[in-house]
């Protein structure tokens, strides 16, 4: 309606500027005249979203994809706020990347369920069957595998290539789902509560921009530092481990079949050689910041020395810990003789991929509340692990999915969506799920970070017990690959 | 009498919210003793000033406006910013939602042939009477139908529309109007602007003559379309539920909110709906659990129920043959 009010005062200043004769000006009064009714009566609209995903990493794009492809949400306008560029990836690069995560077998049916699995396998990713996680101040092992080895246990993949694939599976989707890169949010503004009738009951969005966004569901999916739960001010539990991970790509001596992950505690912290190819592996080795930073000082050759030695040394062993050791492993193969699993060596290293060492601090957090009215936490931003599981992306895209099939159904209900009943629901089923996840990680590390006599004597004999009992280890892998 | 029964009827529909509804409602409605001084009051009135056998109320409507009592006005203002507080006065109701919204919703994808992945009612018109604040009328809409709501307290209009106004998506499907059922199906005499559902949810234990509310149903209902209604049954044991419990034992609700006498059992109300032109097609028992705030479905019907009717073919009211469509044949 605005733009017949337009005509008529252009049309104006054009009469006017003819009978004077100042063609020049006729321009300025066009130009004018619909900038002036602009201002007078168009004011935009502060749009409305039905979902901002705060966030692009893994979780949130993953969120995005998932919402929007979900047929009871097939008209809701979903918006995706990342602030780095988009990542398009056609095939893999040539080097491998060295933030890698371990997908589950649940997050990888999620990702199918997406539609980025396919995405996945087809530019790079290795499945391993087996892992084998043992002790350096003992001879306690424990190996996890599914039965007879024919399927995969999970997948060990670059984050960059996960990403990419979500990415390329957002690109297909309808209109409804936008993705804004290169967009950084730098202010929330939370809404009243219900009783203040007046006001928007929406969440607002400000980006750097200065443009503002209007939500009616903000899922904050950004990362451990959030600023979504800090802005909430979201009571949160954390500290920093005395640990920072030293990631680097390693080259084998020798291509071999390559589909184990191998995990070693050390006193100062467990190494881990993750599968990526027939001849290439991932490092993530865990240790003391000034440990860390040695390493990362180090030259090639004495790094690849260092990474063979904490794999194959066992300097770390006392005679009575051997002993003891020995004594109750005979005694459990007296009364079951055919559990157990044959200690094998991880492969050893030539060389690393140039460039790739980096090292990242290492913490544990949990936020006490994941939800607020209108918001959600997702992923790291709700709680923060340690690497020695490969847990962390997997808690992560298991919030993905509960929390997807509650909007879903809220929707099918029609609810909004942002109404906290739902919302509390998804709180309450992964805080039940993350929360004994995460206690089992930090008592793991806190109990594996020390070579004193009796922490070693129970944990060999707590290990060695669980490596005997198949049931208790079928429990341990089915609760890990949810 | 029969103008009797409607006036009662008006002066029931007018204190429709005053009670505002539910088996148990958790504290609230102060203002419900309103509801019970107020309609004897003016229903003496109305039945001397009572009109024509006809549905047209207005002019006694806009007179009745003068008699409410401002002070009953104020209460009702009050209470009608609670409809929206999830959590408070009105939590049960909020939460009756997660059952009436899926019976809505279901049954009235079973009669529809199109699917419309995230908006399973598009294309459909609901009327929800007595909607309040619009609790009702706003999950219907967002599933895509085209929702009016009605309630004669203009203050939970007003507060209905408020909270609407704010989302883009309902602004376009959902709509509110103070106005009661017979002056609303007093104007509806066009097919196309009939309705293909009427919600009546937690309603008709308020009224006083059922009777002509399922006629004004009948009235702005198209053919084949569906009556929803959620009610409490009459029986001892919802009066010792809804009634003694609930208003004398434990104050959930305040004295005198819900007329044992006015509550109807689903045999009656079957009954009362198929002589009017309804065939029911299902009833199914609610229960409501204070402890855990939650509603759900049950067997019994011996306290809350759902019930689902669906209007027949129109009949013709001269000739008794039902409306085909076809006009009547002209002896050349």
């Amino acid at each position: 309606m605005h733009k017949l009010t337009k005509v008529p005062l252009t049309l104006n200043g054009l009469g006017r500027c003819f009978i004077t004769e100042k063609h020049l000006s006729a321009v300025n009064i066009i130009r004018r005249g619909l900038v002036g009714s602009e201002n007078g009566r168009d004011s935009p609209k502060t749009e409305v979203y039905d979902v901002i995903i705060s966030g692009g990493g893994m979780v949130g794009s993953a969120m995005a994809c998932s919402l929007g492809m979900d047929p009871n949400l097939a008209e809701k306008k979903i918006l995706l706020l990342e602030a780095g560029h988009k990542k398009i990836m056609d095939r893999a690069p040539d080097t491998y990347s060295t933030r890698v995560s371990s997908i589950s077998p649940g997050s990888a049916t999620l990702l199918s369920g997406i539609g980025a699995w396919e995405h996945v396998t087809r530019m790079r990713c290795k499945p391993y069957k087996r892992m084998q996680v043992w002790d350096a101040c003992s001879d306690a092992l424990i190996t996890f595998d599914k039965e007879d080895l024919l399927d995969e246990m999970a997948y060990i993949v670059e984050n960059d290539i996960v990403v990419a694939a979500i990415t390329r599976q957002l690109d297909s989707l309808p209109e409804n789902v936008q993705v804004k890169y290169k967009s950084k949010v730098v202010e929330y503004t939370w809404p009243m509560p219900h009783h203040a009738a007046e006001s928007i009951p929406w969440v607002k969005v400000t980006l750097a921009s200065g443009e503002t966004l209007q939500t009616k569901l903000l899922i904050g999916a950004d990362g451990p530092n959030s600023m979504v739960r800090q802005k909430l001010g979201i009571p949160t539990v954390k500290w920093n481990y005395d640990q920072s991970a030293v990631v680097a790509v390693l080259h084998l001596s020798e291509p071999t079949e390559n589909n184990v992950a191998w995990q070693r505690f050390l006193p100062t912290g467990p190494i881990a050689m993750l599968p990526l190819s027939d001849t290439e592996s991932s490092l993530v080795w865990s240790t003391g910041h000034r440990l860390a930073e040695e390493l990362l000082e180090l030259d090639e050759e004495s790094f690849v020395d260092a990474v063979n030695s904490a794999f194959w040394s066992n300097e770390n062993q006392s005679d009575l810990i051997e002993t003891a050791g020995a004594l109750f492993r005979g005694a459990l193969s007296a009364i079951m003789p055919s559990a157990g699993s044959p200690r094998q060596l991880p492969p050893s290293v030539a060389g690393i991929g140039p460039k790739s060492r980096v090292m990242f601090p290492l913490g544990i957090g949990h936020a006490s509340e994941y939800i607020r009215h209108r918001v959600a936490l997702i992923g790291d931003a709700a709680h923060r692990v340690h690497p020695l599981a490969g847990q962390g992306a997997n808690l992560g895209f298991g919030d993905v999915a509960c929390l997807t099939q509650l909007l879903s159904q809220a929707a099918f209900n029609g609810k909004d969506l942002g109404a906290i009943q739902h919302l509390l629901e998804y709180e309450t089923e992964r805080q039940r799920h993350n929360l004994p996840m995460m206690t089992a990680i930090d008592l793991m590390k806190r109990l594996y970070s020390t070579n004193a006599a009796p922490a070693v004597l129970l944990r060999t004999f707590g290990l060695q017990a669980t490596n005997m009992l198949p049931t208790l280890k079928e429990q341990i892998m089915a609760y890990a690959s949810k | 009498m029969y103008s009797n029964r409607v006036g009662r009827l008006m002066l029931g529909l007018r204190s429709l919210k005053a009670a505002s509804s539910c088996a148990a409602t958790r504290r609230a409605a102060s203002r419900s003793g309103f509801s019970r001084a107020a309609v004897w009051r003016q229903r003496t009135l109305r039945q001397q000033r009572s009109a024509c056998a006809g549905m047209q109320q207005t002019s006694s409507r806009s007179a009745s406006h003068t008699t409410v009592d401002p002070g009953e006005v104020k209460r009702f203002q009050l209470l009608a910013n609670k409809w929206w507080d999830e959590e408070g006065d009105f939590a049960a109701l909020h939460a009756m939602n997660d059952l009436r919204v899926p019976f809505v919703r279901d049954n009235l994808l079973n009669a529809q042939t199109e699917r419309h992945p995230g908006k399973p009612l598009a294309g459909l018109r609901i009327l929800d009477v007595g909607c309040g604040g619009g609790l009702l009328t706003e999950p219907l809409g967002r599933l895509g139908a085209t929702a009016l709501g009605i309630d004669p307290v203009e203050d939970s209009v007003r507060i209905a529309r408020q909270h609407s106004s704010h989302d883009p998506d309902l602004r376009d499907r959902v709509s509110y109007r103070a106005c009661t059922l017979e002056e609303l199906s007093g104007e509806e005499e066009q097919t196309e602007t009939r309705f293909d559902a009427v919600v009546a949810s937690e309603v008709v234990e308020h009224l006083a003559d059922l009777e002509t509310f399922a006629i004004c149903c009948g009235r702005v209902l198209k053919p084949g379309g569906s009556l929803f209604i959620t009610t409490i049954n009459k029986t001892n044991l919802s009066y010792a539920l809804a009634i003694v419990a609930a208003e004398y034992l434990l104050h959930i609700v305040p004295r005198g909110t819900h007329d044992w006498e006015k509550f109807v059992s689903p045999v009656e109300l079957e009954r009362l709906l198929e002589s009017n032109g309804f065939l029911v097609q299902s009833v199914q028992g609610m229960l409501y659990n204070p402890i855990s705030g939650a509603w759900s479905w049950t067997n019994s019907t011996a306290i809350n129920y759902a019930l689902h009717a669906v209007k027949q073919d129109d009949v013709d009211e001269d000739s008794g043959s039902p409306l085909g469509g076809q006009p009547e044949a002209t002896h050349s």
